[in-house]
């Protein structure tokens, strides 16, 4: 008995290109519950978008093929299904949204037609039905004067305004997964935080299960249950939320979160850095990828790849050295607990501000 | 006495840049023609980008200017090198009035500020070798030509963390980051005073933007270098200034020292602005209440009349329509431009209902 809504196993996806075959997503797995939130995080040539695309059998082939792996949605292998059968769950059960509105919409057609076209589509609605369903739509993603503005076309919606068409249009069918892919890389600081507070208030509203992929560590923070960070195409680290940040256990992760600039710390004081670039996923290196960029990396690292080191019953890491990068890390964990503040406290977003928010 | 609490001039420092009353507009045409035969503006659109901006940049500093999407900081920041033609304003650097300057003059002053984008992808031309981009200021300049320009690109390379080795490869053999390191070389050949760096680390993925902003600032004890560091990337900017400046529809509304915007913000939009930026911390996440703005920026064609921000803010009052709030030292050093707040009020949730004590400060800078 499966009891996860989506699950991903053992996911290979490769890309034929002139410099080889490159593994952009390379035996990946992770299990979504329903309801749940889960946050890819990853930086260029991650996987982290192949990942989802995989999942829509949006792979195009060539260049690109599944090579093995399931995808299980609702005990279902979605890479058993006709492209028929995916075509009906695409959109309905499955809805995807994307950084560049402008990629889902079309720029020639109304908002109302778009919209229609989907519930008529996939539930059967009628023309009337269909439309009234577009304009309560609208409104449920707060675009004012939904009646009125349904007819629009695109071009007359600002950033916001259309990414908030666009979640509307993924949402109409009730989907039981929303892939959101970098929905606000795109936006400006005010129009991204309404559109996070969108996604959290409508995921409440509906239960629907979200994965969110992004590059952005603090997009993550406030609304995800559980988080898997991606390099090269392989999960390096995979656990809760809280857990991620408080205890990282792969020195990839800690790197991350280090390399963030602290509004708290002086002007002038160096950032901490990884080295190195992204890795170049056509020509990696036999250890593991990370280990040309990592400082506690050694012979061992660059010569044998490094296995999953489960360091609780939901949080694993892909090092060698897991146990005791984790370990180090509770450490720290402990000592930002003794002295009484957390790094975080000393943060200026911590200031008060409730009681200007209303 | 007032005037000079009203303008945000240097404490004491060097003013290398200092620039008045700056207005960059762009006519978007429009109108009938009788409308422009007559000089009637009665469909005529014209996009107010930066409209009266003054500010000065300290020797050696670096000011960060932060704002939205349309608030015009990059076309300020493009004004200032005239790589877009201002429509009034002074651009006054290294005592010379950059705005009144020929063609041929502006070309000879550019030695001393230069920029650098966001895209390392589009602002290197793709036929030039890395070495003919570095070298191309010092050739066009008559600074060095042949084997010794190319000693110079080797050292900048060095300088920026690129090997050598790669002198003869072309910008698409290079990642993001290291475009950006070319980019940057460039700007350093003819070691300028000045830098304009405009959404540097934007298009850079998390690990290489940490990289980047490390270089920066080492580059600027290295070379001495004063910068205009330009992006909506707050914590950037936080980390990256030691003053910032807020802009908003093409003006400025709150300029204090980095610390001070950051953690005492005394505008209602800059306040909005920090609190909406994601903490990477879900035990923050998790406890914080955002202040969600209503809406989205306002077109620049048509800004609101009186203060731009009053259609999205919570404290807005009639009078917020009426005039056009001057930017006042409302703490020492702390300049915003609300006249809802008063030095003897800064915090705007304090205020009585429907008062503006900053109203007096409007006849006092009408009249300056």
């Amino acid at each position: 008995m499966n009891e996860a809504l989506l699950s991903v196993r053992n996911l290979r996806t490769y890309f034929d290109s002139e410099d080889g075959v490159v593994k952009a997503v390379d035996d990946v797995s992770f299990d979504l519950q329903r309801g749940e939130t889960l946050g890819i995080v990853g930086e260029s040539g991650s996987g982290k978008s192949v990942t989802n695309l995989s999942v829509m059998r949006l792979i195009p082939e060539p260049p690109g093929r599944i090579v093995s792996g399931e995808i299980l949605f609702n005990g279902q292998d979605l890479l058993t299904l006709t492209a028929d059968d995916m075509r009906r769950i695409r959109g309905k059960r499955i809805a995807m949204i994307f950084q560049d509105p402008m990629t889902s919409l079309n720029p020639f057609m109304r908002i109302s037609r778009q919209l229609m076209e989907i519930t008529e589509l996939h539930l059967g609605y009628s023309r009337a039905r269909a439309r009234a369903h577009a304009i309560e739509m609208l409104q449920r993603v707060g675009i004012p004067d939904a009646a009125a503005r349904v007819d629009s076309y695109p071009h007359e919606f600002s950033g916001g305004m259309r990414q908030r068409v666009m979640i509307a249009m993924a949402l109409s069918c009730e989907p039981e997964l929303l892939i959101a892919d970098e929905p606000t890389t795109a936006l400006d600081v005010t129009i991204q935080a309404q559109i996070l507070e969108l996604i959290k208030r409508l995921k409440e509203e509906t239960g629907t299960s979200v994965i969110l992929i992004t590059h952005d560590l603090g997009v993550v923070a406030g609304l995800t249950d559980h988080i898997i960070v991606m390099y090269a195409g392989k999960v390096f680290e995979r656990a809760p939320t809280r857990k991620l940040f408080t205890t990282p256990a792969n020195p990839y992760t800690k790197g991350l979160l280090r390399s963030v600039p602290d509004p708290a710390h002086e002007h002038g004081r160096e950032l901490y850095q990884i080295p190195g670039l992204p890795p170049d996923v056509a020509r990696l290196p036999p250890g593991c990828p990370f280990a040309p960029r990592c400082a506690r990396a050694e012979e061992l690292c660059r010569r044998e790849f490094p296995p999953l080191v489960q360091l609780a019953p939901d949080h694993y890491s892909l090092c060698h050295f897991a146990e005791a990068v984790y370990a180090e890390s509770l450490r720290e964990r402990d000592a930002r607990n003794q002295s009484g503040i957390g790094p975080a406290v000393k943060q200026g977003a911590e200031m008060d501000l409730s009681n200007e928010s209303r | 006495m007032l005037t000079e609490q009203i303008r945000p001039a240097g404490n004491g420092a060097e003013k290398l840049l200092d620039v008045r009353d700056l207005r960059v507009h762009f006519d978007l045409g429009g109108g009938t023609f009788w409308d422009r035969v007559a000089g009637g503006k009665a469909a005529r659109r014209i996009v107010k980008a930066v409209d009266g901006v003054t500010l000065a940049v300290r020797a050696g500093e670096t000011l960060g200017l932060v704002g939205e999407s349309g608030c015009g900081k990059s076309t300020f920041g493009r004004a200032i090198l005239r790589l877009v033609e201002p429509t009034g304003g002074q651009v006054v650097f290294r005592g010379r009035d950059l705005a009144r300057l020929s063609k041929e003059e502006m070309r000879r002053e550019r030695r001393h500020l230069q920029m650098i984008f966001q895209d390392p992808y589009a602002s290197l031309n793709p036929r030039m070798t890395v070495r003919d981009i570095i070298a191309e200021p010092l050739e066009t300049f008559g600074l060095a030509r042949g084997r010794e320009a190319d000693e110079r690109v080797r050292e900048l390379m060095r300088r920026v963390g690129l090997s050598p080795r790669f002198i003869k490869r072309y910008p698409h053999e290079f990642s993001g980051g290291q475009r950006q390191r070319i980019g940057i070389a460039r700007a350093l050949a003819l070691h300028p005073d000045l830098i304009v760096a405009d959404e540097p680390i934007s298009a850079l993925d998390v690990s290489i933007q940490a990289q980047i902003m490390n270089l920066l600032q080492r580059l600027q004890r290295e070379f001495k270098l004063t910068y205009l560091f330009i992006s909506h990337d707050l914590r950037a900017v936080r980390h990256m200034s030691d003053r910032i400046a807020v802009m908003y529809l093409g003006r400025i509304v709150e300029l204090a020292e980095a610390r001070a915007v950051y953690e005492e913000p005394l505008m209602p939009y800059t306040k909005a602005l920090i609190s909406a930026v994601p903490v990477p911390d879900p035990e923050i996440e998790a406890r914080r209440r955002r202040i969600v703005l209503e809406g989205d920026v306002p077109s620049p064609i048509n800004p609101p009349s009186g203060c731009r921000f009053r259609t999205r803010c919570p404290y807005a009052i009639a009078d917020c329509a009426a005039v056009v709030p001057p930017l006042v030292e409302i703490k020492p050093r702390h300049f915003a431009a609300c006249i809802r707040i008063s030095p003897e009020e800064p915090h705007i949730e304090r205020v009585a209902a429907s008062s503006a004590p900053g109203l007096k400060f409007v006849a006092a800078a009408n009249g300056a």
